[in-house]
């Protein structure tokens, strides 16, 4: 059971013992990946870390077999890529794996980030969890970028230069920057291959940032949908096996969906005219970039100006670095914010919006509706997330996960959905009445949704 | 170390004095070892060779044809342009014109180097147009006679631009940039 420490790990192998009494390396993987406390209330949510641990796993190994076989040179880069497709032993699987391998590995981390939007992961302790999940992010759509350009498709080389560009807008030394990106006065072989070189040194970069953030998660623990932390043992289960085989369920299905685009829709997510070679001299009639890029250039082109366009574009990444100081609410998970819960589906709501307009044409109707939803999705961050913490009243916040787990399950409390002061008075009662044994250590007084105080991390003793 | 601070208030400044010293030397060196592996991504020698293009033949051009050569990995646009278009051009008033700015390094220090035609179009021969055909934007390849000012048309982010390559209307910031070029016979230009 969890919450006994590494007092009890006992290996019988005797080499094992002899290499763990050197390098603790057995009773490490014992501590965070078996015994490890989670609570018992995670849901399929929960299961994306493990996923997209799994997926940077997959793009390093594909990646690096097609770097085998690829040349980044622009003579023959869109050729060779071709030659991957045709004549290299499964090269077509391995590149359709590395190609929607990028889209599923974007699937899984908006719904990861989406997930700690709801449910307050951002929150203390955890910003620097947080923090680090953004450094990731902004590394993952780097490296993504870099790839798009290898194949040396005409979407190569005009989403590079324009992305590159971007760089432009800073006044003095913007067009400086832009040389020195380029290597040359245009996107030319030198970008190619130092983009090449940067695309397979970033991954490694997100591996150890991975670690940290996997690190700081191990520190203070799971956030849970209620986002009461772990009180006593009972709210917790070990790691293994409970979390890791449903990780593994969950990772089954993921690859199910990944399979089926591999193997039946490879390019439904691509664009046809990245199989035209690169050229110079015409700019495609419609240039845009990866779907899951879409949202952020819908706010580049927003704005009537270049460098306010870049800002407001870089803006709506940084932002969510500061998302742990801009929450002003002490309650932890919106199942108990009913106003925050209205704000946060209107912020997907926003960003599918957006995705859709970066794929439009920059005129009338559709540059109206891309500057309402960068409105909100700015003031969703810098005037919601502040205010409703102060206007809003949450509802009652349970003392522990497992007085929420138990009465989701009790028919005659009427279930978790049944908000507000009255309601919770009564189903207060009825625990009280039923509790019996144990009171679940600390509990926060009052009918009145006040969050729990103390985020105690699930520490060993 | 509070001990030390307290009682040897000399030997605390020195020490200092020997971080802070240190510290710079360090700095300095990190800094020049840095730097060749900073400037080994800027355009190299081979590519800064690559300054001019050869002589064009412009005379070919007819008035409402243009031609692009590439020079320095970008187009140029070269354009003789129509009466009409001219006049146009010349019609347009400087309020018009959001970037009021020549950005035509041929004109000389003397020019007053404000977005009139004159100063757009070639010094021998107003009606030839010499441009990088860069939208100044994010750097796409306009679409000649096109665009609500008859010039031309960036279909990435929607700039257009008039007859003398002027932004009029789009998020681009300035007129397209026209590169320098010389005339080195009555018919053939060099860019570069």
């Amino acid at each position: 059971m969890a919450g006994h420490g590494t007092s009890n790990f006992q290996p019988k192998n005797k080499t094992i013992r002899w290499i763990d009494s050197r390098l603790p390396i057995f009773s490490l993987m014992n501590e965070q990946a078996v015994e490890f406390p989670t609570p018992k209330n995670l849901n399929y949510m929960w299961t994306f870390g493990a996923i997209l641990t799994f997926m940077l796993v997959v793009m390093i190994v594909s990646g690096i077999t097609l770097a085998m076989h690829y040349a980044a040179n622009t003579d023959i880069a869109f050729n060779r890529v071709e030659h991957i497709m045709r004549n290299v032993n499964y090269g077509w699987l391995i590149r359709y794996i590395h190609a929607v391998g990028a889209s599923m590995f974007f699937i899984a981390v908006y719904l990861h980030i989406a997930r700690g939007l709801y449910y307050g992961s951002y929150k203390a302790p955890r910003e620097i969890l947080w923090m680090l999940g953004v450094v990731i992010l902004i590394l993952m759509m780097a490296t993504a970028f870099m790839g798009y350009v290898l194949p040396w498709g005409q979407m190569s080389f005009w989403g590079a230069t324009v992305i590159t560009n971007l760089f432009s807008a800073i006044p003095l030394i913007g067009p400086g920057i832009v040389e020195w990106l380029w290597g040359g006065f245009a996107v030319d072989n030198a970008t190619l291959n130092r983009f090449f070189a940067l695309h397979y040194l970033l991954p490694f970069m997100i591996a150890g940032v991975v670690v940290l953030h996997i690190w700081a998660l191990h520190v203070s623990g799971n956030n849970n949908p209620t986002g009461v932390s772990i009180k006593t043992s009972k709210d917790a289960v070990p790691f293994h096996p409970y979390i890791t085989i449903k990780d593994i369920f969950a990772l089954l299905m993921f690859c199910l969906l990944y399979g089926y685009f591999v193997f039946y829709i490879p390019n439904y997510l691509g664009h046809p005219d990245n199989y035209i070679p690169a050229d110079p001299l015409v700019t495609p009639a419609h240039i845009v970039p990866e779907w899951y890029l879409l949202p952020f250039y819908a706010i580049l082109r927003a704005i009537p100006s270049k460098l306010g366009g870049v800002i407001a574009m870089f803006a709506a990444l940084l932002v969510l670095f500061v998302v742990p100081w801009l929450d002003t609410s002490k309650v932890r998970s919106a199942t108990y914010r009913p106003l925050y819960k209205i704000a946060f589906w209107g912020f997907v709501f926003t960003c599918f919006a957006l995705g859709w307009l970066g794929a439009q044409a920059a005129e009338g109707i559709y540059v109206l509706l891309s500057r309402i939803f960068t409105l909100y999705y700015f003031a969703f961050f810098l005037v919601l997330m502040p205010l409703l913490g102060i206007i809003e009243t949450p509802r009652r916040v349970p003392n522990s996960i497992s007085e929420a787990v138990l009465h989701k399950h009790d028919p005659s409390s009427g279930g978790d959905k049944e908000g507000g002061f009255w309601a919770g008075i009564k189903r207060r009662g009825k625990k009280l009445a039923g509790a019996g044994g144990g009171t679940d250590g600390p509990t926060s007084g009052g009918g009145s949704g006040r969050p729990e105080a103390a985020p105690a991390a699930p520490k060993k003793d | 170390m509070a001990a030390t601070d307290q009682n040897a208030g000399e030997e605390h400044t020195r020490r200092d004095f020997l971080y802070i010293a240190t510290g710079a030397v360090a700095a300095i060196g990190v800094g020049g070892a840095a730097w060749p592996f900073i400037d080994q991504m800027n355009p190299d020698a081979a590519s800064q060779a690559l300054a001019s293009t050869p002589p064009i033949d412009v005379a070919a051009i007819n008035p409402g044809e243009s031609i692009s050569v590439m020079w320095r990995g970008k187009p140029v646009f070269i354009r003789r342009r129509t009466e009409e278009e001219v006049q146009a051009a010349k019609d347009t008033p400087l309020s018009d014109l959001p970037d009021q700015e020549a950005r035509n390094p041929n004109i000389g220090g003397n020019a007053d180097n404000v977005a009139t035609d004159e100063n757009r179009g070639a010094i021998e021969d107003e009606a030839l147009l010499v441009m990088i055909g860069v939208c100044t934007h994010l750097g796409c390849i306009p679409i000649g006679e096109q665009g609500e000012f008859g010039g031309w048309f960036c279909p990435c982010h929607g700039s257009h631009y008039d007859t003398a390559g002027r932004i009029r209307k789009g998020p681009a910031p300035t007129n397209l940039e026209i590169p320098p070029y010389t005339f080195v016979s009555d018919n053939e230009i060099v860019v570069g």
